[in-house]
């Protein structure tokens, strides 16, 4: 594998049929480069995991898709739209992320679930909650602290938090890191439900290559903030 | 206007400066107990003590130079100490851009509605004598609240940047995103004041108020008076800490609403 990022597929904008597309993606932060040149382009309802070593640019590559923070070379597209015409509350609605800790504000569960849809004016009733909440296995929780979950739970919240947006793409940085596996396996269940379920495009940032192998319909390996490789969950992990 | 400057000196001018000296005496030896306990305040203490002389000193050469002088010179000395109070509080602001022009519209604002409003009422008189020191009270009370709104800001803001940027991931405005690090910021600047007023004449009897006590108004006019210089500064802090918080909330993201905030 040279240093080179790996290009993927074609790139003539909106006709690419990409949902989301990375073009020349690059971050740097005080001259040191986080993410350099990444070119990736994510098909409608693909899920792609990204892996890579610590330092390697993978939660830099979700924070920048999700425009957390700002490229210093390159943009993103989305539906053949540079991310950067369209407003970034309309954007972070639509292209949803899941962090790696679940930093729920504090209050009741419905709180949380209910925060995206408040700051638009359009708030979930009741029912929409509870609905959200069953989808990710936590039906009946809605009046809960929030400070009383466990770890699993806490991040189960944050993935109804997000899907109340009702995004198009969602991102997931590393969600099961600091899970155990009942936990995570359980987490991963509710992933695939959800993006096979709602049709949804979805990135996966993760360091666990099995796991990488479960979820995704392709995984990309970064390294000093470059694609390494890109394919199959079998061509990159298995090398056939 | 000599004969006010030169008035008392060989008098009460020799004991006033013993007493000082003693008083400073007393903060040296807390300074030296300080520093067996290995608090480190030795240095800073002893420049805040010589600082704070010589500047008290110069404004009381100062204010009789002035005491005779028109309203204007009395708003311009005013807004020069709300100059002098923003260079101050911005220092609490962490780098954050702009925090020093931010902290002297706070403190203008906060002082000068406060100021104006009691004037308006008649507590305050154009007069040098009393718009300068009603109004250094005023002023550097304002100062203080504008300190700890742009140190707790910045402090809550910095340490929940994770959560500020669940919220803005979520398709929350930055004002939203930061709304509780807003609340509690001015909240916590206030505490001071609403203490300060709750214990008013319990715990404690402001010099002001001991001030004309001693010079023979009647103590319960001068406890009265006491009150509305303690109200006025209650308002002009409430007035500098929103001011304060709500201006350093626009300075701490990007135009495309990114947390620019330096992370701890």
């Amino acid at each position: 594998m040279g240093s080179k990022s790996i290009p993927c597929g074609p790139i003539p904008g909106s006709a690419s049929g990409f949902k989301l597309e990375a073009r020349g993606l690059s971050r740097v932060v005080s001259g040191k480069p986080l993410l350099q040149g990444i070119d990736l382009g994510i098909p409608r309802r693909e899920t792609l995991a990204v892996i890579g070593p610590s330092g390697s640019g993978k939660s830099t590559l979700l924070r920048l898709l999700n425009r957390l923070d700002e490229p210093t070379a390159g943009t993103v597209f989305l539906d053949g739209t540079d991310y950067r015409e369209i407003p970034p509350r309309e954007l972070r609605r639509r292209v949803g992320m899941v962090m790696q800790s679940p930093h729920l504000f504090p209050g009741t569960v419905a709180d949380n679930v209910g925060y995206g849809p408040r700051q638009r004016n359009a708030p979930l009733s009741e029912s929409d909650i509870e609905a959200l909440l069953e989808r990710v296995g936590l039906a009946g929780y809605a009046s809960r602290e929030v400070s009383h979950l466990s770890g699993g739970e806490a991040q189960r919240v944050s993935l109804a938090r997000t899907l109340a947006n009702d995004p198009e793409v969602l991102l997931l940085d590393e969600p099961t890191s600091a899970l155990d596996d009942e936990a995570e396996r359980g987490i991963e269940a509710l992933v695939r439900d959800i993006t096979r379920g709602r049709s949804m495009t979805c990135v996966i940032v993760t360091h666990d290559l099995p796991q990488a192998a479960r979820l995704a319909d392709r995984v990309a390996i970064l390294d000093a903030g470059r694609v390494k490789a890109l394919g199959s969950p079998q061509e990159v992990i298995h090398g056939k | 206007m000599g004969n006010e400057l030169t008035g008392g000196i060989g008098e009460g001018m020799t004991a006033v400066l013993l007493q000082a000296g003693g008083a400073a005496l007393l903060c040296l030896a807390v300074m030296g107990i300080c520093r067996k306990a290995a608090v480190r305040v030795g240095r800073e203490t002893a420049v805040s003590l010589l600082r704070g002389f010589l500047q008290i000193a110069l404004v009381g050469v100062l204010l009789v130079l002035v005491l005779h002088r028109g309203f204007a010179v009395g708003v311009l000395l005013l807004l020069a100490m709300a100059a002098a109070a923003a260079v101050t509080a911005s220092r609490r602001a962490g780098g954050i851009p702009g925090a020093m022009r931010i902290c002297f519209v706070a403190v203008a604002a906060g002082s000068g509605i406060t100021i104006t409003a009691m004037a308006f009422l008649g507590a305050v008189t154009a007069e040098l004598a009393t718009l300068v020191p009603v109004g250094s009270m005023v002023i550097a009370s304002a100062m203080n609240s504008a300190s700890q709104a742009a140190e707790r800001f910045r402090a809550e803001v910095a340490a929940q940047a994770g959560l500020v940027e669940a919220a803005l991931a979520l398709g929350a405005s930055p004002a939203a995103a930061v709304s509780a690090q807003t609340r509690n910021a001015v909240y916590a600047s206030l505490i001071p004041r609403l203490d300060s007023l709750k214990s008013l004449g319990i715990v404690w009897i402001p010099g002001m108020m001991a001030g004309m006590i001693v010079s023979g108004a009647n103590p319960v006019f001068a406890g009265i008076y006491q009150f509305i210089v303690m109200a006025m500064i209650y308002a002009a802090s409430g007035i500098t800490a929103l001011f304060t918080a709500v201006l350093l909330r626009t300075r701490v993201f990007t135009p495309a609403e990114q947390l620019a905030l330096r992370r701890p």
